[in-house]
């Protein structure tokens, strides 16, 4: 039995007092030890960024790469040893910013991994310049007068892009918030978690008291259904004074590692190579010429 | 004598771009540089400036703005560090391949992996033969007055190439130093109006920038790059000699302290110039000849200048704040010591590697150094042609 203590790093976070990112990792931690994974068959992904710290709090393997380009990593692992589960944790700019060309193409791909996203709207990590999440308006020293540009939806990208699992939390809903990580683990396919995260230093309006005046759970709406793409797409544009939180779409299908004849027997490190087999495709090449 | 001020490498880097005044400047935050855009974006917010600001999704996308508006014609600046720079990569050969004087301050930082965040020179070496002009800076000061140089030399006719200038990491960046800023008109007049050759706003003449460019002319267009390089030379010294003039302060291709009867001499780039300047002080008083360069063009390389000022030496160390995997050493070094081949007799030249990562380099590891000048002076061999200083073995 692995308790939560299992997965402590003892290294000493680097984030600010009151900042969501001690949910998501709390919610992370309550994930891993409902589901039991130890931490030698987890692999976490990150960037660069205050998620890319992420990795550093949690026992397991991780690998922290550049920003943008933790899913390229990921997916790589991934396609390496299929029986890790692979977790990837960045942020808004990290994910949907500089990264946001891997974003597309590996929802295309639809491995197996799980990609959490620390959207707390806003720059932290270089202190406080607009995100690619950040609302029409938001003011920052770098854009004193406000966001002119549209912010990007990455609930209802990956939905156009009939991402296999799309969901978003929120870290003042840390049991929900877990039950969310668990359930985009234990899916088969590419999950998208888009965590609502307050910057308390850098982001002051879309603070804890602004998402709880909004969030409210899909399930209260009866008639929602995530397996209808045009429903959750129509779910993922909802935002302003309510803002929906829970599994938008669901739709299950082959996994990359699924479709690529060579892992059929399994990870590659367990397979025996033949060299019998080589030797054959080598005579008959050689023929060739 | 313009007034002392007080501010970080970082936000002088900032008031020069504020006095240069240019059209566009398109950036992406990236630790050490972010001060530099963010300071500049109040500046753009307040009216004090005309620039068109861009805060782009990547570096890649900030070069590439970049490029755009320099081949409209517009006089365009930036600023970057590291895994920034890194990102620009194949946006930098465009820039130059272009004839684009694009100006962009490089606060030299550590490449990822493992990330770090402070200061070494191994992004702006990197970058050495990516067609830019590179000059680096000891202190706020200097990356102040080279930013300004930079406009005027970049914009020369007989060079149109991109610049970057260099500041080490969090040493200068974030350091608050006293320095001088010249005034808003001083700069204004120095830099001049700027006048784009082909810009393609200018509708009358339709123009094309990067077109296909195979085995008929691209080997020329390739060798027009390396005539500029070569005529930017003058153009430096031209533009340095200027700005003496109003400002007082003297720049060349590097400075000499206490070379002319140094038997021995360390050469470096960056901040680390002012803690040898201390320790050579003390050898000094000693009795001990040592002196120092500062290297301060590394684009384009002073190979003959180098030769006539330290052609005399014994011996000379080279100090790389970066390291040249699987090379005969660090950059720096490899050139000095290529540029002194030619003479005969030559100094013997070793190579040290320090300060990866901003690690410290203190008044002891430069005591090292001279120490090991003074053996090789002395047995007239070299036992360690390479060594890694500051650095747990």
């Amino acid at each position: 039995m692995l308790s939560r203590e299992e997965y402590h790093s003892g290294v000493k976070e680097a984030w600010c007092p009151g900042c969501g990112n001690f949910g998501i990792l709390n919610a992370e931690k309550r994930a891993l030890v409902e589901l039991q994974l130890a931490p030698e068959k987890i692999l976490i992904v990150s960037g660069i960024g205050q998620a890319g710290k992420f990795p550093h709090y949690l026992r397991c393997n991780f690998f922290n790469g550049l920003h943008g380009r933790a899913l390229p990593v990921a997916l790589a692992a991934k396609l390496a040893n299929p029986e890790l589960t692979v977790i990837v944790h960045n942020g808004d700019g990290d994910c949907y910013g500089e990264g946001g060309n891997h974003f597309i193409h590996t929802i295309r791909r639809n491995p197996d991994i799980t990609c959490i996203v620390h959207n707390n709207k806003v720059y932290g990590l270089t202190k406080g310049q607009a995100s690619p999440t950040s609302d029409k308006g938001f003011k920052t020293k770098v854009q004193p007068y406000g966001v002119i540009h549209e912010p990007l939806n990455p609930l209802a990208l990956a939905i156009s892009l009939d991402c296999s699992f799309v969901a978003r939390g929120y870290v003042g809903d840390l049991q929900f918030l877990a039950e969310l990580i668990k359930a985009g683990i234990q899916h088969k396919g590419f999950a998208l978690i888009d965590i609502l995260q307050p910057c308390p230093t850098f982001n002051r309006v879309n603070t804890f008291r602004w998402y709880e005046e909004r969030v409210y759970h899909l399930e209260e709406d009866r008639e929602f259904d995530p397996k209808n793409q045009l429903k959750a797409f129509h779910k993922a544009l909802e935002w302003g004074e309510r803002i929906p939180l829970g599994v938008f779409y669901l739709h299950p299908k082959p996994t990359m590692e699924e479709q690529i004849p060579a892992l059929a027997a399994g990870p590659l490190y367990r397979q025996k190579i033949q060299p019998s087999k080589v030797l054959d495709i080598m005579e008959e090449l050689s023929a060739l010429s | 004598m313009g007034k002392p001020v007080a501010m970080t490498g970082n936000i002088a880097v900032a008031n020069a771009m504020r006095q240069i005044n240019p059209d566009v400047c398109a950036a992406y935050p990236i630790t050490p540089s972010t001060e530099v855009m963010q300071q500049f974006a109040s500046f753009v917010a307040d009216g004090k400036v005309d620039t068109e600001l861009v805060t782009a999704e990547s570096e890649h996308s900030a070069m590439s703005a970049c490029i755009g508006a320099a081949a409209a014609g517009g006089r365009v600046m930036t600023a970057t560090s590291a895994n920034g720079l890194a990102l620009m990569w194949e946006m930098l050969y465009i820039a130059s391949g272009n004839r684009l004087p694009i100006v962009m301050t490089v606060v030299n930082r550590a490449l990822s992996a493992p990330i770090n965040i402070h200061g070494d020179h191994s992004d702006g070496m990197g970058a050495r033969d990516s067609g830019w002009i590179q000059i680096y800076s000891e202190n706020a000061q200097e990356a102040y007055d080279n930013l300004i140089q930079a406009v005027v030399i970049g914009q020369h006719r007989d060079v149109r190439l991109p610049v970057m200038v260099g500041m080490d990491g969090f040493i200068i960046s974030h350091s608050i130093e006293n320095l001088e800023l010249l005034s808003d008109q001083e700069v204004k007049d120095f830099i001049g109006e700027y006048l784009p050759l082909y810009p393609l706003l200018n509708i009358k003449q339709p123009v094309t920038y990067g077109p296909l460019d195979l085995q008929d002319y691209y080997s020329e267009h390739k060798r027009q790059q390396a005539e500029a390089m070569k005529l930017a030379k003058p153009v430096i010294l031209k533009v340095a000699q200027d700005f003496a003039a109003l400002s007082g302060r003297k720049y060349g291709f590097f400075e000499t302290y206490r070379l002319d009867d140094a038997e021995m001499a360390i050469l470096t780039l960056g901040s680390s110039a002012g803690t040898a300047r201390f320790v050579i002080d003390r050898a000094r008083e000693q009795g001990v000849k040592v002196g120092l360069i500062k290297l301060r063009v590394f684009r384009p390389f002073p190979m003959k200048e180098l030769q006539a000022a330290l052609g005399h030496l014994k011996a000379l160390a080279v100090m790389d704040r970066c390291d040249s995997f699987g090379a005969a050493g660090g950059p720096v070094f490899s050139e000095v010591r290529s540029a002194l081949y030619d003479l005969s007799p030559h100094p013997a030249v070793v190579n040290y590697i320090y300060g990866l990562g901003g690690r410290d380099l203190g008044i002891a590891h430069i005591e090292q150094v001279i120490r090991d000048l003074q053996e090789i002076r002395q047995t007239g061999c070299i036992r360690e042609l390479l060594t890694y200083l500051t650095v747990r073995e």
